[in-house]
């Protein structure tokens, strides 16, 4: 492919691989994010112009959003805009390259915004290949002007995904629970916010306990738990109407429950006499099936993205480890067999890999392994790291960590390889973060 | 080792049913010889505390009990304790109670749900084997979301894996 010019070979290059030109674009990728970028690719992104005018969302707003993202991911290196020596004017001509080449930029976005007849927000931007002195990616969007900041993470997306060949995240929310208080009274909240922690939205007051929130797939439904009757118990709430609804009526606690990959079904754990065993729940019917059935505590279920598994915790064996069955509850297999013990996996949305919790030595650590429980590695190395949430395209990871001394909780992402590890910006302390799909 | 430990909340709770079974009279004896007790213990300290409050349970009987690191048998040192709270129990019958679970911050935080609803039930399951009706106990997890300790040693930790007997209703006010 022509189009493969220089600068696709010096990013396959930066990005550790030696590779022939035949192999695909996605193979390189795939090994690239999962053994870590340590160098960057220079990036400049000068704020958007305004042809037309500024009366719509600031340009500048914009390309500071995308640098953000890009800047976040470790893939990119974010240039300083004060190293700029050559201002947009224009841009649908091809820029002038040496002026960013002088400047170790290897990729180089442009954009405009123009408020359209309609009130709509109009954003172009293009991405350029420096070195290969070419157009990579050429797109426009229209959206209502307060839309901006998603239209930035679209565009992020776009120049993601084409550098990389994988899928970006940056178009995506968190919901979490949000903490104030002293550790003797904590008090937790329901919030969401977008991936780069923009825009908060707490949805509960803060007078009830609530913990461990999941997106649907649609991203309009949270499934959580919550304290607020005195029980707790599983609820749903619908970011759309505001309305949450216990899930089930059940005699007990109800609690670790996520979404089937088709939004169909929520798997959760119901205790009965103290014994915690996993269900799932039909949200078409209500119909529950119960999936185990042993005196020990199985929980922390979590959907294969095919829908065909669930991956679970039990300490049947003697302590906390993982374990794979079918949907339907047979063939229960343990997976985990590293040192220590092991908990609350979650299942990649790509399927390869299952994050997880080690607890060793008196410290929790964030984990993955592949579905036989084979390749293990750990790539955290906090006092007290717990809960990991994937991003849509199963190279980062979101998880809670927590300080000694009851000094609170914070939310940090952090790529497969174990690098890139990154404090997630949020409204004060925060707990239980899960990511959400790619938003439609 | 949660086999084995599971196996000692079992042979545990077995043992008090056993007792119940074999000697109800001794249940009858606690019964009995606790609430004087209770009564001496509010003329020699507090006279201010209302027998049959919420007061009297926690500072007269003893509300809590502690257990061992990812363990939910009640503990020998802690029988007691619960035969002092069934005794009370049966005497002011219209006392409703939740036994709150509790685990320290060493767990994953669903494990710990799942390990203070064990706690809860095992501490429900004592006082139900000395005779108070299960319909009147019920259990609630908290995990660890609410520690009465919070620096990160074994004392702390210690303090934090409990089961509290509150008053759900029905107190002395």
């Amino acid at each position: 492919m022509t189009r493969m010019s220089g600068w696709l070979l010096k990013i396959a290059g930066l990005l550790l691989l030696p590779l022939a030109l035949s192999v695909p674009a996605a193979a390189q990728l795939h090994v690239d994010v999962t053994q870590g970028v340590m160098q960057p690719l220079p990036i400049a992104i000068p704020n958007f112009i305004a042809p037309g005018g500024g009366t719509g969302p600031s340009g500048a707003d914009i390309a500071k959003v995308v640098r953000n993202d890009l800047a976040s991911s470790g893939l990119f290196k974010s240039l300083d805009p004060a190293s700029f020596i050559d201002p947009v004017r224009d841009i649908n001509t091809p820029p002038n390259f040496g002026n960013w080449r002088v400047i170790n930029a290897q990729a180089l976005v442009t954009g405009q915004t123009a408020m359209q007849a309609d009130g709509r927000l109009r954003v172009d931007f293009r991405l350029w290949d420096v070195y290969g002195e070419q157009q990579m990616v050429g797109l426009q969007y229209f959206t209502t002007p307060e839309n901006w900041r998603r239209i930035a993470h679209l565009i992020s997306d776009a120049i993601y995904e084409r550098i990389t060949g994988e899928k970006g995240y940056f178009d995506t929310r968190v919901v979490f629970i949000s903490e104030s208080g002293s550790a003797l009274q904590r008090k937790k909240r329901l919030a969401v916010m977008d991936q780069d922690g923009a825009n908060p939205i707490f949805l509960t007051r803060g007078d009830y306990l609530v913990l461990t929130p999941r997106f649907n797939p649609t991203a309009q439904m949270i499934a959580y738990m919550s304290y607020i009757s005195g029980k707790p118990r599983v609820y749903m709430f619908d970011l759309e109407s505001g309305r949450q609804e216990m899930l089930g009526n059940f005699p007990n606690m109800t609690f670790s429950p996520r979404f089937s990959p088709d939004g169909n079904k929520v798997v959760m754990t119901l205790e009965q006499n103290g014994n915690s065993d996993i269900y799932v729940m039909d949200l078409r019917n209500r119909s529950t099936v119960r999936l185990t059935t042993e005196p020990s505590i199985e929980t922390s279920p979590s959907f294969s993205p095919d829908g065909t598994q669930i991956v679970f915790e039990s300490d049947r064996g003697g302590s906390q480890q993982i374990y794979v069955m079918n949907a339907d509850g047979s063939n229960p297999h343990r997976i985990s067999y590293g040192e220590g013990r092991n908990g609350t996996p979650v299942w990649s949305p790509r399927g390869d890999l299952i994050a997880f919790t080690k607890q060793n030595g008196g410290a929790f650590r964030i984990g993955v392994m592949r579905p036989d429980g084979s390749g293990e590695r750990v790539i955290t190395d906090g006092w007290m790291d717990e809960g990991p949430t994937w991003a849509p395209n199963g190279r980062v990871l979101m998880f809670t960590r927590s300080a000694r001394g009851g000094r609170g909780s914070q939310i940090w992402s952090v790529d497969i390889s174990g690098h890139n590890l990154r404090r997630v910006p949020t409204p004060g302390d925060a707990s239980d973060p899960a990511w959400s799909p790619l938003i439609q | 080792m949660m086999k084995v430990s599971s196996k000692l909340g079992f042979v545990a709770v077995a043992c008090s049913l056993l007792m119940v079974g074999a000697c109800s009279t001794t249940k009858k004896e606690a019964a009995d010889t606790t609430p004087p007790s209770v009564t001496q213990n509010n003329n020699s300290m507090t006279s201010s505390i209302v027998p049959g409050s919420a007061e009297d349970l926690r500072v007269n009987v003893g509300d809590t009990v502690h257990f061992d690191y990812d363990q939910y048998a009640v503990r020998g040192e802690d029988q007691g304790t619960l035969q002092r709270q069934a005794a009370w129990l049966q005497k002011y019958p219209q006392v409703r109670v939740t036994i709150e679970g509790h685990a320290d911050e060493r767990g994953t935080r669903e494990y710990n749900l799942a390990l203070g609803a064990r706690r809860a039930n095992a501490v429900k399951e004592y006082l139900v084997s000395l005779g108070v009706p299960s319909g009147r106990v019920d259990t609630i997890s908290y995990g660890k979301e609410r520690p009465v300790c919070t620096e990160s040693d074994e004392s702390c930790w210690a303090e934090n894996r409990r089961g509290v007997t509150t008053i759900t209703s029905g107190a002395t006010s």
